[in-house]
């Protein structure tokens, strides 16, 4: 919706005359939240990359519209704790066996009820290899995925997944997981009525959900320029719409949007554009929020790579890291809307610790990394004729700036050949580090998923993983996190997730940098905007003024 | 004249095929694997990508993947884009907004580059000609994103006459702004090809003659000077119609206009192959058409040129 001079007239009418009706009634309303609960808020997107379909959306534009329109059996609040959405319960006495009970009554939009079929058609659907799903991996924990995603599988159901009735299932993992109901809220969980797996591909224009928003109509979703949805009457449960709707705007790049929301045509920013960063607090005042997230960056250095292997790498790999002034750069450069790296995790999540064993190679002290890089020499001369290069790409997410810092700390502390490597595509970037055929060190930035360490530490570090770009291999590590999601109780694996991270601080298969910090901003005419745990606005929360 | 307009029609079918191997084959040799662009960050498992590959005909060679993209196109199925949408779909819907922002881009060049151009030249010298012709050595100067922020900046956040960005429905006003802003380096070379050509033609023999028969003096600026003086600037506008269709990518990007070239940018960042070249053709269909109609219009601004 553009906000035109009526749309400003009508919502400026609305609040008249909900103060009016305050006046009249005369006893105070108990809500928490101040502002109006009928507005549109326009909020800014970008275009979904795929059907909206759970279980083959894996980039933020699709994946924040998922959240609004579906429900899964747990959803994160703000801090990334999870509540029951659709499940009653989740038990298990073991962690690898979990029953699942539904709540009564809960109904897709299209008045379909949401039953334990719901759930388990959904996740074989995103499993099986004939449907060629984007994040079928997420189910690769349950019994029988390995049967069910295998290249030219026609097998189409996981055998860990057992309807008991209408409102119970049952789960079997393949080895006991306590972190494992922690995914239950992230998309590819979510459950899909009958008629979603029947024409997917119609599904995805206009899919039907069970959560706190709906689409407002067919063909809601405008391609490359907005989508628009109402909240869901039907829902009830802890994200219940604030607002009479959230229409998604779509942006190629966030300077305009930003042009947009200081002009009062965008309600909510959620990445302030690097070239305002130093000024958007100034132009927004209190409208602006800078809120850490369960998000990181790193750089990955290749174990394949001559100059990094054995123990040599790793001391290499340790004066790296010691060579890098993440305080300044973090200020400097990101206006402080950075946090400086104390482990490969991250500090909203639970169980996370800024003073692991080994955590001080993460510290800035350039004599230490002198003699370090020294030591490494008398092992094994490094190899002048193939000078470090720190990969980037180039075409989304600006991250020049901070790699030439980041070149020129290390140039200047160790005095070695660095370089900066723009890759002009993303793809061509990942195509190298998949092929196992990259000259240097690639930037990899991971955003959690869900929220839980392992989730920071499995996909990336544990040997084969799909995301192991160094191609770390470490068995003692292996076996950690193994035991870490074995352990009974969530705290006890964190306990052994971080003894993991020690394993990771020593070697530095990556070079953590630093944790990300959503910075965001709102218009004049919405209030109640807050960030979640994965620096995304809980846009259900946010009212009108 | 009909078989000259026949025979331009058959000779845009080598064009056609030309083009899209070219195009094709340029798109097929980017660096990077497409399904890498499809699974993300998080990468996708071997039997996802062998599926997607099988799915969008990446697991064949170059000639099958080209033929099996014709005959598509010459069955009207252009096939679908990376997202699986079709790619008729997409063009239909990008295609009248940048087709809207050309047009009104060039009536703007047209329209205030002949008439200032027509004032300048014949007033040779004067007050007018000399600001017009520093003025629009600015314009040619400074960067079309810069002309872009700039203006958006001042009329769009700062007076608030118009909104910065423009919506899913393209109104006429809000894409005045961007329409402006890319006609304005093309009205500076319009003003200036008009005024040079009205300057050589003022002392014409026919010019002079047309003044001795005792005809008005506006009959003989517009009749006479004008009409002889458009045709460099007609081959002009006729070209920069192709490029105004396909090259607006800054500006389209710092309006957020949902057009062509939006649309090409990033599917060439995807290395979606038959996005790109479908939409590239239709670019080169266009192009040739409009050298066509300049080419027509030619004979009737001038009929010493006739075709057969």
């Amino acid at each position: 919706m553009r906000f035109t001079r009526t749309s400003k007239m009508l919502s400026v009418a609305a609040i008249a005359a909900l103060s009016l009706s305050a006046c009249g009634g005369g006893s105070n309303e108990s809500g928490t939240s101040e502002g109006t609960t009928d507005a549109v808020i326009v909020v800014d997107g970008s275009e979904p990359q795929n059907p909206l379909i759970p279980t083959s959306t894996n980039e933020v534009g699709g994946g924040a519209i998922l959240d609004l329109i579906f429900a899964g059996l747990v959803s994160y609040d703000a801090d990334g704790k999870p509540e029951n959405e659709m499940a009653e319960s989740i038990e298990t006495e073991d962690a690898q066996n979990y029953t699942i009970t539904l709540k009564e009554g809960k109904t897709f939009t299209n008045g379909d009820p949401v039953t334990a079929s719901s759930f388990v058609d959904a996740w074989n659907y995103g499993a099986a290899a004939k449907n060629a799903q984007l994040s079928s991996y997420f189910f690769e924990s349950i019994e029988g995925y390995e049967e069910a995603s295998a290249e030219g599988s026609t097998v189409e159901t996981m055998s860990g997944l057992t309807v008991v009735d209408d409102r119970t299932f049952t789960v079997k993992l393949s080895q006991p997981e306590s972190d494992w109901p922690l995914r239950l809220g992230y998309s590819a969980f979510f459950p899909l009525p009958a008629a979603a797996l029947e024409d997917p591909a119609a599904f995805g224009e206009n899919p039907i959900g069970n959560g706190p928003y709906k689409f407002a109509a067919e063909g809601a979703w405008q391609h490359n320029q907005q989508i628009e949805l109402v909240p869901n009457d039907e829902y009830e449960g802890p994200q219940e719409a604030q607002n009479g709707g959230v229409t998604f705007k779509i942006y190629q790049n966030d300077t305009t949007a930003y042009q947009d929301l200081i002009s009062d045509n965008l309600d909510v920013l959620k990445t302030i554009p690097t070239s305002d960063i130093k000024n958007f607090k100034n132009d927004l005042g209190e409208r602006s929020i800078e809120s850490p997230y369960a998000g990181n960056q790193t750089i990955a250095i290749p174990y394949y790579l001559p100059n990094w292997e054995g123990e040599a790498g790793k001391l290499r790999r340790q004066a790296l890291s010691m060579s890098i002034n993440r305080d300044e750069i973090t200020e400097v450069i990101f206006n402080g809307g950075r946090e400086p790296a104390k482990d490969f995790t991250a500090p909203v999540l639970e169980g996370y610790s800024d003073e692991l064993p080994g955590s001080e190679n993460l510290e800035y002290n350039p004599e230490q990394a002198k003699k370090l890089w020294e030591d490494a020499e008398k092992i094994a001369p490094y190899d002048e004729s193939q000078p470090l290069t720190i990969g980037y790409n180039a075409d989304k997410g600006d991250h020049k700036t901070w790699v030439e810092a980041v070149v020129n700390n290390i140039k200047n502390n160790l005095g070695i050949e660095v370089a900066g490597k723009p890759y002009a595509t993303f793809k061509e970037a990942r195509t190298e580090a998949t092929e196992e055929t990259l000259t240097g060190a690639l930037r990899a930035g991971w955003q959690a998923d869900y929220p839980s360490l392992y989730n920071f530490l499995g996909p990336i570090y544990a040997t084969g993983a799909g995301s192991n770009d160094a191609r770390y291999s470490n068995p003692e590590f292996d076996q950690q996190l193994t035991d870490g999601l074995a352990a009974s109780t969530v705290e006890e694996g964190n306990e052994a997730m971080n003894a993991a991270q020690e394993d990771l601080l020593e070697d530095l298969p990556a070079i953590p940098l630093w944790y990300q910090v959503a910075q965001g901003g709102w218009s004049s005419n919405v209030d109640n905007v807050e960030f979640g745990w994965n620096g995304v606005p809980l846009y259900y929360a946010i009212t009108g003024k | 004249m009909v078989w000259y307009i026949v025979r331009r029609f058959l000779q845009l079918i080598p064009v056609f095929l030309g083009a899209t191997l070219l195009v094709y084959f340029l798109v097929f040799s980017l660096p990077g694997d497409a399904t890498a662009a499809i699974c993300g960050e998080r990468g996708c498992t071997p039997a996802v990508v062998a599926g997607l590959r099988e799915q969008y005909n990446l697991d064949q060679p170059f000639w099958i993947q080209y033929l099996l993209y014709l005959k598509g196109v010459l069955t009207f199925d252009l096939g679908t884009n990376f997202s699986g949408r079709p790619i008729a779909t997409i063009i239909a819907e990008v295609f009248p907004t940048t087709a809207k922002l050309a047009i009104m881009a060039l009536v703007i060049e047209a329209v205030f580059g002949i008439v200032f151009g027509l004032i300048a030249g014949l007033r040779k010298g004067k007050i007018f000609d000399s600001s017009v012709l520093v003025l629009s050595l600015i314009v040619i100067a400074v960067p079309i994103f810069v002309l872009g922020f700039l203006m958006q900046f001042l009329i769009g956040v700062k007076l608030q006459w118009t909104n910065p960005t423009v919506s899913g429905d393209a109104t006429f006003t809000e894409l005045l702004l961007p329409a402006v802003v890319l006609g304005l380096v093309s009205f500076a070379y319009v003003l200036r090809l008009t005024r040079t050509s009205i300057i050589e033609n003022v002392n014409a023999d026919y010019v002079r003659t047309a003044t001795a028969k005792g005809l008005s003096r506006r009959r003989v600026v517009v009749v006479h000077v004008l009409r002889n003086s458009l045709i460099p600037v007609v081959t002009f506008l006729g070209a920069d119609l192709g490029a105004l269709m396909g090259g607006a990518i800054v500006t389209e990007g710092i309006f957020n206009v949902n057009g062509v070239g939006n649309t090409l940018y990033r599917a060439v960042l995807n290395g979606d192959g038959p996005m790109v070249v479908s939409i590239v053709t239709f670019l080169i269909l266009i192009f040739c058409l409009a050298n066509l109609l300049v080419d027509l219009l030619y004979a009737w601004l001038d009929p010493r040129i006739r075709y057969a």
